[in-house]
């Protein structure tokens, strides 16, 4: 076959684009390779050792304080309008409070939450959302150790040293291309982080990582499937979180699944379930702990009057809401499964409400 | 096996690539040569011990016969025989046995004074298989990424490589792969309905030449790519088939760990429209 002068300088230019991008975009061996399965199966996990570097740099614990006995009066007694962590003698008491600033607001501070003049006061509105967000970490260690297991959690785990968690999702029910022919796509085709960068629905939180979720479950019990519901686009929504759920965890589907057979808890691994849990979990901590919240921001939509200016609530007002990134952060187990919390004893005890 | 009557002036004396003379004869309809040998071998000796797997496995049902590659800790090492050493003798048998009939099909296109189609075409077969049992095991580091033995258990690891990778109609190679499977059965069944037209008249009509082929073609699209032509083109597009699927379990693992979806950021975010 003779090709003319054209026809080679077409066809060597489509040999180096196809040759640049892959040199460009592809990885290189060696890669790791746990194995999570009977040999064979194909239920592994790979990592690229070069990339793993950055995102352990990411994801480390910070110091724990130093600790201290827990003597002296109870922060309760001795404090007035101490309605979470009464119990902690002073010494521990402030011990926790330098903790949590140093979680959540290192660079503004105790004045971030605190009225310097009159500690006691709730007249800054984050002190308001602390306290919840205290019963919150102390139910979740708690209530939720199917979980969270004995590791626990703390405001770092999600914080890491800034007043709004970085991974958060509200509510998009207005994306791009609502109208003209494009328009009725069920919000696909619109490459989102939050779907692995796939063309599946992009918000796959809203129907189920709220209180009323639907339901996650598609796989049918029969043989003969159920011609009404779940049908194929409730497919794509579940699909949707499951891509959240990998992307979050920086893990493959075979991490929780045998892909023969889905939802066969048999041929699952004991991660499914941390995982059922979690859902369940998530959906605890915004129906019941950030959802009622929504009105502290809504009157400070901006943060705190002292700065810095960061939005509180979604571009469609409401709240910003908790998924499996806001604490995975792209490891399968937070911050690398470090134990902070056992450091705090306060955080491992439920607070009232 | 009877002997066509034109078979005798195929059997052309010399051609071999090693052994000289010393297996240069037929069986019956059948040349043997140094590589026929060695493939009954290989041959004899795999499904021999694909029996003995089976027996060690605990079942007879041909479903569900698996004889697993093995744990990944053994990495390039051999593994003991009843962890995952058979599939690894079993792996040895094949590539001895593949590599033994293409070969064989080299020594016979050298009898008949042919071009290597036949050959070439065949080791890309054999290519796509060694890429998944050895290059790409070597390239990951361990024996225990080659497929499993068994009809369901292979389908499973199909099935879990693939969602190592989230969604694998993502991958480019496997696209681009499942592109040339669909257009060498377009190809194929264009070309063959169209050799069965000509040559399968209606009643009392001539059966048709290859003018009349041709202007089938160019009357619908403007062009007949001829009789030769369409050969070629479908050899092109069935070995590209093959070779873009080797690839796109190659680049899975060694050259990407993450999710197929993720690799198309590139695109996303080309600056033209990022």
């Amino acid at each position: 076959m003779k090709l003319n002068i054209m026809q080679t300088v077409v066809l060597a230019g489509v040999v180096l684009a196809g040759a640049a991008i892959a040199v460009t975009t592809l990885e290189r061996p060696p890669v790791q390779v746990t194995q999570n399965g009977y040999r064979g199966v194909g239920m592994q996990q790979l990592s690229n050792p070069r990339l793993a570097e950055a995102m352990a740099a990411r994801n480390q614990a910070p110091q724990s304080i130093v600790s201290v006995p827990d003597v002296g009066p109870k922060a309760g007694q001795l404090y007035k309008n101490v309605q979470v962590l009464g119990d902690l003698g002073v010494a521990q008491f402030a011990r926790t409070m330098a903790a949590i600033t140093a979680w959540v607001s290192p660079e503004q501070g105790c004045n971030y939450c605190h009225n310097p003049n009159n500690m006691a006061s709730d007249e800054v509105y984050t002190k308001v959302v602390a306290r919840r967000m205290f019963q919150m970490t102390a139910a979740l260690n708690t209530q939720w150790q199917d979980h969270v297991q004995q590791t626990g959690v703390t405001c770092y785990t999600c914080h890491r040293g800034q007043p709004v968690p970085a991974y958060n999702w509200s509510e998009d029910t207005k994306p791009p291309r609502l109208a003209g022919l494009s328009a009725g796509q069920a919000g696909q085709n619109m490459p989102r982080a939050s779907v692995g960068s796939t063309s599946l629905p992009y918000d796959p939180f809203t129907p189920f990582l709220e209180d009323r979720p639907a339901n996650i479950r598609v796989q049918g019990t029969a043989i003969h499937p159920n011609p009404k519901v779940p049908g194929t686009k409730e497919t794509e929504w579940t699909y949707g979180l499951m891509m959240h759920m990998s992307t979050s965890l920086g893990v493959n589907c075979t991490f929780c699944h045998n892909s023969r057979n889905w939802s066969s808890w048999e041929e699952s691994t004991p991660q499914r379930m941390t995982a059922w849990y979690g859902i369940r979990m998530v959906r605890d901590i915004n129906a019941n702990y950030i959802t009622p919240l929504t009105p502290q921001w809504q009157a400070h939509p901006n943060g705190p009057e002292g700065g810095p200016v960061q939005a509180r609530l979604g571009h469609e007002g409401d709240a910003l809401k908790v998924n499996c990134t806001t604490c995975h952060q792209g490891v399968n187990k937070p911050l690398y499964g470090a134990a902070m919390a056992k450091d705090y004893p306060a955080l491992l005890i439920p607070q009232s409400r | 096996m009877a002997m066509l009557s034109f078979e005798q002036k195929y059997r052309v004396r010399g051609g071999t690539l090693v052994g000289g003379d010393l297996f240069d004869f037929w069986m019956g309809p059948f040349y043997v040569g140094l590589f026929g040998i060695t493939t009954v071998f290989f041959s004899l000796l795999g499904t021999a011990l694909i029996l003995l797997g089976a027996a060690w496995g605990g079942t007879w049902n041909p479903w569900l016969i698996n004889i697993a590659p093995p744990d990944l800790k053994y990495g390039l090492t051999l593994a003991p025989m009843r962890e995952g050493g058979l599939w690894q003798v079993i792996t040895v048998c094949a590539i001895g046995a593949f590599v033994s009939w293409a070969l064989r099909q080299v020594e016979i296109s050298r009898k008949l004074g042919m071009g290597y189609h036949i050959p070439f075409a065949y080791s890309v077969a054999v290519f796509a298989y060694v890429t998944l049992v050895v290059i790409r095991p070597v390239a990951m580091g361990a024996w225990g990424h080659g497929f499993p033995y068994g009809i369901f258990s292979h389908l499973d690891w199909v099935s879990n490589v693939g969602y190592q990778h989230l969604h694998f109609h993502y991958n480019p190679a496997h696209m681009i792969a499942v592109t040339f499977f669909f257009t060498t059965v377009l190809a194929l069944s264009l070309h063959g309905a169209l050799v069965l037209s000509a040559l399968n008249p209606q009643k009392g009509e001539p059966v048709k030449t290859t003018e009349h082929e041709n202007s089938f073609f160019r009357d619908i699209i403007g062009y007949s790519i001829g009789t030769l032509g369409i050969h070629r083109l479908g050899l092109f597009v069935a070995l590209s088939a093959g070779f873009w699927s080797a690839v796109c379990i190659l680049i899975s693992g060694p050259f990407w760990t993450r999710g197929w979806p993720e690799w198309w950021n590139w695109w996303l975010n080309l600056p033209i429209w990022h």
